[in-house]
């Protein structure tokens, strides 16, 4: 008589630290291989999209950093260009200058939090030690420039809210001079590893196709070797004056993702050093008093700056009646927002495309078949947040 | 790379009577077709050789109420090979059923469950059209302009009965939505100024 077999539904999370935040995914197990993955999201779920609309654009840039909120400015970037594009509003050079160095830096501090998660997850505990120091004085400069370490709100439509403070450029200056070897040290624990490569080679590998197929971008698609990165292919600010390398992956596993993200993080450092090598000097946003708040000083001595001051902080700015999608390569992927203003201070409907919502997807595709301890190793390479995953 | 001018007059000369107008602004073409042709005009776009957008970015929708056809259903296509992006819309009437696209892209079962999610619209040949990002069990469609922004039930945890009770949202403070729009200038005065 053949042996009965029976499959075994399993809730992983909503509670599970592998899980990478709030998501219950539900799993179908043949002994130890998943046959079937469903994961339910949701459950970080703030309607974001929906307070946007109820919001003016200046009261809409705080909810970015709260989407993916372990890369926060690179979120405000997207939103800012949209507007920008909109209103037709030059940026100062300097202020696309500092914006680039902070998107770099919110990069660096996603892929350290992902590779080092990515490591704790297969087994892995000290990496993430060593680079959760790095990330603190990361954190520091956020809070230096913005006064806050997480949830910047410093990215504003036409430039930044206010200039580097003194020696915050040299601070960084340093930071880059030394990081390159905390991340010699990290590959040295992590690269050649026998059981972090025993965990990672081979598994949840997408192959070129389907990585296009199921809307893949950033990393889970250069790591499957699509040479394709919006800094190079649809330059936005002044990513085009910088010399920086893209790195692509050959075989589209675990591994390869891995391996893309350490060198990703080295070209940011690159980006960045080039950055304060030709820092300008010069304003850090649009003098249109009709958008930016009028300095400190003059609101004390002119009428009209007064004016501009109040309303712009009660009535906000219009923006025309128009359409568009921007996108920024934010370190998880193609990170867009589809605005449609109606020609008042409010946006009319604010689509956010966020990344992980299609990585995420194509779990079920990615870990059919594999075994029930491959789970988080997939996941962790897929760098979800559900910031973004949820809205 | 292929110019933009050149992909639309591709697009209008290979489509022509299904597209009702097409338009390019800030570098990206702007598609309205029917809703009848659409799985048609995706189909096309995503194989023929001449457009190859081969990525489905998203899928969202945007709600009219004052209109008679109240949804606007929106698709973003990326081209790798022609670095290019095209945004179709199509009009949807309310309780319109409209063709799921998830047999062309699998990357379209999700985003089309959020439209149905938040906008109540359906999707025929869906696979699994369930809620994606609310709860469960959820009434209502959050995205509409109907639906209050602040919602209709509240969640907490009952000591009394010792678990997750729901109940009608009662605020300390109603929302306050202030208006502030006058007949101040706005931005286009400035712009007009500098021009002379």
């Amino acid at each position: 008589m053949a042996k009965e077999t029976k499959t075994l539904n399993l809730n992983f999370g909503p509670q599970h630290p592998a899980a990478h935040g709030v998501l219950r995914l539900i799993l179908q197990l043949d002994g130890e291989i998943v046959e079937k993955a469903d994961p339910h999201i949701g459950l970080l779920h703030r309607g974001t999209e929906k307070l946007i609309e109820n919001k003016t654009y200046t009261q809409a840039v705080p909810y970015f950093d709260r989407l993916d909120y372990v890369a926060p400015m690179n979120q405000e970037h997207a939103f800012a260009l949209a507007i920008e594009k909109i209103l037709k509003i030059e940026v100062p050079i300097r202020a696309q200058y500092i914006r680039v160095m902070f998107c770099e830096i919110g990069r660096i501090l996603s892929h350290i939090l992902n590779v080092t998660t990515q490591a704790m997850d297969v087994g892995a505990l000290t990496p993430t030690l060593w680079g959760f120091e790095e990330r603190e004085i990361l954190m520091g400069f956020y809070e230096k420039v913005s006064g806050s370490r997480l949830h910047a709100n410093y990215f504003r439509a036409g430039g930044v809210h206010q200039d580097l403070p003194k020696g915050l450029d040299k601070e960084i200056g340093k930071f880059c001079e030394r990081f390159p070897k905390i991340l010699n040290d990290l590959e040295l624990l992590l690269t050649d590893n026998r059981i972090f490569k025993q965990r990672n080679v081979d598994i949840g590998v997408v192959s070129k196709q389907d990585a296009l197929d199921y809307s893949f971008s950033g990393v889970m698609l250069r790591g499957s070797g699509v040479p394709w990165d919006l800094r190079k292919s649809q330059p936005y600010d002044c990513y085009e004056q910088f010399e920086f390398k893209i790195p692509v992956g050959k075989n589209g596993d675990c591994y390869d993702r891995y391996l893309c993200r350490i060198e990703e993080m080295k070209e940011s450092v690159n980006i960045i050093n080039q950055c304060l090598a030709n820092l300008p000097i010069g304003p850090i946003k649009t003098d249109d008093g009709k958008i930016s708040p009028p300095p400190k000083k003059e609101i004390k001595q002119s009428m009209e700056a007064l004016i501009h001051h109040f309303k712009l902080y009660t009535e906000g700015y219009r923006v025309d009646k128009d359409e568009i999608y921007t996108a920024v390569e934010a370190p998880k992927g193609e990170f867009g927002v589809y605005l449609i203003s109606d020609g008042s201070s409010k946006p009319y409907k604010c689509k956010i495309r966020a990344p992980g919502f299609s990585h995420l997807q194509a779990m079920d595709y990615l870990i059919r078949g594999h075994m029930l301890a491959d789970v988080p190793a997939v996941l962790g390479s897929m760098d979800i947040v559900f910031g973004e995953v949820d809205r | 790379m292929q110019n933009i001018q050149d992909l639309e007059k591709i697009l209008n000369s290979e489509l022509n009577t299904k597209i009702k107008s097409s338009l390019i602004k800030h570098n990206q073409i702007y598609l309205k077709i029917d809703e009848e042709d659409l799985t048609e005009v995706i189909l096309f776009l995503k194989t023929n050789s001449k457009t190859k957008f081969r990525q489905l970015i998203d899928i969202t929708a945007v709600d009219f109420p004052e209109n008679e056809i109240r949804f606007k259903l929106v698709y973003l296509l990326l081209s790798h090979e022609f670095n290019q992006r095209i945004i179709t819309e199509i009009d949807v009437k309310e309780k319109e059923i409209i063709g799921s696209i998830t047999s062309i892209f699998p990357a379209a079962n999700w985003m089309e469950r959020e439209v149905f999610d938040m906008y109540g619209i359906d999707f025929k040949d869906h696979p699994d059209l369930r809620r994606i990002l609310t709860d469960y069990g959820f009434e209502g469609h959050p995205l509409r302009k109907d639906f209050p922004l602040t919602g209709h039930n509240e969640v907490r945890y009952s000591h009394e009965t010792k678990k997750v009770i729901y109940e009608p949202v009662k605020l300390e403070q109603n929302y306050r939505n202030f208006d502030y729009e006058s007949p101040w200038e706005g931005t286009k005065y400035i712009k007009e100024q500098t021009k002379e």
